[in-house]
């Protein structure tokens, strides 16, 4: 590219002088001729040769070898003295000096706007010039190991202003010290300059050659803003070896919530292991363990015990690491602090679940009632779910909850639907038994089915407990259930229809779910069925079965007893209980001695169809013709006898009466004679 | 003491007493936990059920009394073929004589005369030793032991009885047992009480089923038919007995009000749970 712009130049101004082409180059060899580099080394050859610019006297030999092996060897020298062209030779002296922006505009201009370049434009004589890294007339390639910008000379050539005691690293402000060392004593200096691995990241690696910017500057390679894609350069893959903690893209995306790399691996002095953080605790503690330290703005408490940290899950996150706005350039890190402490900058995915979440919408328009991370998890006490002490452990997340969803508390008051008394109905609940009184923390509790994160009403088609996804949820435990389940015709797979079809809770309800061999369950059950198959469950009651069920007894056969619960299929269905093949062996539960012809019991018979039950409709109005009849000749016989049967018993009552005075005119004259006899 | 020395007339023998004590007894219990399954749907049939101690001692409770029944029924049967034997000699005398449990023409001209006697059209018929409502009630007991008991046992053995008959016939038993069921206890406790206890002479009981005894007067008024019969024949002293003393007679009477009471009680629940409850 240099030679051709160089040539370009020639053909533009051999132009003027000739027309014809066999003239034009016959001309531009003439007048070159009269140039070359020959004749600039027949005196610049001479190592005694001195030269004067601006007052100044130095040597001006040039070394011709050198000359013919750099980079530029194949170049003319007015190709970059460019104030010599057509001069006489020899020339005066104070020539220009060389701009390298005319063949490398870019370097050029991406110098000049870089640090180095805005301080050479101020006049700072301690601002590097091309030459003060590339050198001048021996000019070798990067490549070359004789360069001074060879990967492994460059921590030296850097070094030459940046290292301690250097006029630079004392008269300049420069934050970081000891580069040097602390970048030869670093991972990536030991690979550089030990191991001779010329790939190992040297300077220019992270501050780029010509656009080193300091780390303030947004578009600088090592602003906060730009570290990430800067590292990432060469660490490809450290997104997935940080995954569990930042999902890769965020890093780059929201860089200002994350911490940046340089905020664990500080610069310079990366290491293998983690490292000592950017911002030491230990800065932080001296004034969050005052007991006594208070926000200014609303006079909360900031004190920080700082053993609970350190027993806490993230005893080994600093402090500067979640209250990552810290910069340590103030003389308070903290005040450059203006939000509250982001967990999703490492917990990304759950931060994202959260935002989708009943909880994170409500929190996301202010809504003061919303829960954020540390309602649930704590703050600097955060522990495991894992961990008996935690808020989050199984058998504690029951009275979590219950802080908001406790009848009365701010969550249930707001409130409409259907379910009330939640967590009283669920600590009486089989699962609450087995969490609470049994202690099994394998045992369902709130996030179980209402996941964690994803919190969301049932009428969400994505939440947990929509009936959509409810058969998984459950699953998630009852996986057998939920294979047979699958394979019902409850299930959505099986059962082709456009009525609601039920699941897990319409049967088992939501928090009041009991053991299925209870009786209570066991009775409630054909209510529950008798929902939705209305006519089936009236006729099951007109049965034996039904009404010993009715007298709350469960010894009967109920719904699930013959068409199974949760395989219920279609009786035309070879695979039902009720089947031609299987209906006698599910009549011989209960009855050992049952035939085809037993099975042939109507179970869900009624006297009102004729249609579908004759017999049964005739024998019922033969047998209540016949009740009637004779009620109603019973009674007309009844009914007419009563009035001549008062009037009789009337009469008799005088009859008696007067029988009744006759006798005891008999007594009282028999007492007259007992009298006499006595005396 | 003068009461003490009156005769009174023996009405029934102390096989028949004890035969319907047993009956009272047991058709009260069959009613009691029968009913239960009947009205399930009500809740004193719930309670009714629990107080019996379950369904299952419930249905315990009804085929001990239903074998009661059973054996009411057939001792009676064997007491009329010694009867047969012992007093008329032939079936022939015993089915068609006077005093005869069936129906003949005495009984429609009773039948007629009594509605006119009703309609204030004429006297009250003379009335022979059974009545024809008593006959009626008499053979309403041999259609209802025959229809409740056969379907009874097809519901209590549904295994062997599918053997042979369709099991759709298991459901035709249930709806006939308990319809049937329904008529006997309807009519017992109310025709049949009316027409023996509450009519307005007899009120509130009539207690010669379990004496055996009535007084001479009420054997006159009631039965003169068979009153002269006996005057005619001069058999009327052999039938003359003493009377309970008064603890037997309060016994009985106590004995009494409990059934009628349950029976009440009974057509009480069934009206509810047919008016106010029915589905």
């Amino acid at each position: 590219m240099l030679k051709s712009n160089f040539t370009l130049l020639h053909v533009k101004k051999s132009f003027l002088f000739s027309f014809s082409l066999t003239l034009l180059i016959f001309c531009t060899n003439l007048k070159s001729s009269s140039q070359e580099n020959s004749v600039c080394f027949s005196c610049h050859n001479d190592k005694s040769l001195k030269g004067t610019r601006k007052g100044k006297t130095f040597s001006v030999f040039i070394d011709e070898k050198k000359f013919s092996n750099s980079v530029h060897g194949s170049l003319t020298c007015i190709s970059c003295h460019v104030d010599l062209e057509g001069k006489e030779l020899p020339h005066d002296e104070d020539l220009a000096p060389v701009n390298c922006g005319n063949c490398h505009t870019s370097e050029y201009e991406q110098h000049e706007s870089s640090l180095h370049g805005k301080a050479l434009l101020k006049g700072d004589q301690l601002a590097p010039h091309c030459y003060d890294c590339h050198g001048k007339h021996d000019i070798l390639s990067a490549k070359d190991p004789n360069s001074p910008i060879t990967p492994l000379k460059i921590p030296f050539l850097c070094g030459k202003c940046h290292q301690e005691g250097a006029p630079v690293q004392q008269q300049r402000i420069i934050h970081q010290d000891h580069i040097i060392e602390n970048f030869s004593e670093s991972i990536h200096g030991e690979g550089l300059l030990r191991k001779g691995l010329i790939v190992a990241p040297s300077c220019v690696s992270c501050h780029t050659a010509h656009s080193i910017l300091p780390h303030t500057e947004p578009s600088s390679s090592i602003s906060r803003k730009n570290i990430a894609s800067t590292c990432s350069k060469c660490h490809a893959e450290i997104e997935i070896v940080h995954r569990k903690v930042i999902k890769g893209e965020l890093w780059e995306k929201q860089a200002h919530v994350l911490p940046a790399c340089v905020d664990c691996h500080q610069p310079h002095k990366i290491r293998k292991i983690f490292y000592d953080q950017g911002m030491a605790d230990r800065d932080c503690m001296t004034c969050h363990e005052k007991l006594d330290i208070k926000s200014s703005k609303d006079g909360r408490s900031l004190y920080v015990k700082y053993t609970t940290l350190k027993l806490s899950r993230h005893l080994n996150i600093a402090c500067s690491q979640c209250h990552s706005e810290v910069n340590a350039s103030h003389s308070r890190p903290c005040d450059a602090i203006t939000k509250q402490v982001d967990c999703s900058a490492c917990h990304a995915e759950i931060g994202n679940q959260y935002l989708k979440s009943i909880h994170g919408q409500y929190f996301t328009k202010n809504d003061l009632n919303a829960p954020s991370c540390k309602e649930c998890h704590g703050t600097h006490s955060v522990l495991g779910k894992t961990d008996p002490k935690s808020p989050t452990f199984p058998t504690t997340v029951p009275k979590l909850c219950a802080r908001c969803h406790r009848e009365g508390q701010k969550a249930a008051v707001r409130y409409s639907g259907d379910e009330h008394q939640i967590i009283e109905h669920y600590t009486e609940s089989i699962h609450g038994k087995g969490l609470i009184k049994s202690g099994l923390t394998v045992t369902a509790m709130c996030t179980n089915c209402h996941t964690a994160h994803n919190v969301l009403p049932h009428t969400d088609t994505a939440s947990s407990i929509n009936p959509k996804n409810l058969p998984t949820t459950c699953g998630k435990c009852h996986h057998g259930i939920e294979e047979q389940f699958r394979q019902s015709i409850h299930s959505k797979l099986v059962g082709k229809t456009d009525k609601e079809l039920p699941v897990c809770a319409d049967c088992h309800s939501a928090h009041t779910i009991r053991r299925a061999d209870e009786t209570g369950f066991k009775l409630d059950i054909m209510q529950k069925c008798g929902r939705c198959h209305e006519d089936i469950a009236k006729t099951y009651f007109d049965t034996y079965h039904g009404k010993v069920s009715q007298l709350g007894y469960t010894k009967t056969a109920k719904c699930y007893d013959c068409h199974g619960a949760h395989d219920i299929l279609p009786i035309s269905d070879p695979k039902s209980h009720l089947s031609r093949e299987n209906v006698v062996r599910t009549c011989q539960k209960c009855h050992p001695g049952a035939t085809r012809r037993f099975a042939g019991y109507l179970t869900h018979a009624t006297h009102h169809d004729p249609k579908k039950y004759p017999f049964l409709f005739w024998t019922f109005w033969g047998m209540t013709a016949l009740l009637i009849g004779t009620f109603i000749l019973g009674g007309i016989h009844t009914l007419l006898w009563l009035p001549r049967a008062l009037k009789m018993q009337r009469k008799l009552k005088e009859l008696s009466k007067n029988t009744v005075k006759n006798k005891n005119q008999e007594i009282s004259e028999v007492k007259k004679d007992d009298g006499k006899n006595n005396e | 003491m003068n009461k003490s020395t009156e005769k009174e007339y023996l009405r029934f023998s102390r096989l028949n007493r004890i035969l319907h004590v047993c009956m009272i007894v047991s058709f009260l219990s069959l009613a009691l936990t029968g009913m239960t399954l009947k009205f399930s749907y009500t809740n004193w049939a719930v309670v009714l059920s629990h107080f019996f101690g379950g369904f299952e001692t419930a249905g315990f409770i009804h085929r001990f009394a239903a074998i009661i029944m059973f054996g009411v029924f057939f001792s009676h049967l064997y007491d009329l073929r010694r009867r047969k034997r012992t007093e008329f000699g032939t079936w022939r005398k015993m089915l068609f004589g006077n005093d005869t449990m069936l129906f003949n023409k005495k009984d429609i001209k009773d039948l007629i005369g009594n509605f006119k006697w009703f309609l204030g059209l004429g006297p009250r018929p003379k009335f022979g030793r059974w009545t024809y409502w008593e006959k009626f009630d008499y053979f309403a007991v041999f259609w209802g032991i025959t229809v409740i008991g056969s379907t009874g046992l097809t519901l209590w053995f549904p295994e062997f009885f599918t053997l042979f008959l369709p099991g759709w016939f298991i459901n035709v038993a249930t709806i006939i047992h308990s319809d049937e069921a329904l008529l006997a206890t309807g009519f017992i406790f109310t025709v049949h009480f009316f027409n023996t206890h509450l009519r307005p002479e007899k009120f509130p009981m009539d207690i010669v089923i379990f004496t055996g005894r009535m007084p001479l007067e009420e054997f006159k008024r009631d039965k003169p038919g068979e009153f002269e019969e006996l005057l005619k024949k001069g058999e009327l002293e052999n039938y003359l007995v003493d009377s309970y003393p008064p603890i037997v007679i309060r016994t009985i009477r106590i004995f009494g009000w409990i059934a009628l009471t349950i029976g009440f009680s009974i057509i009480i629940w069934i009206v509810y749970a047919m008016i106010f409850v029915y589905r």
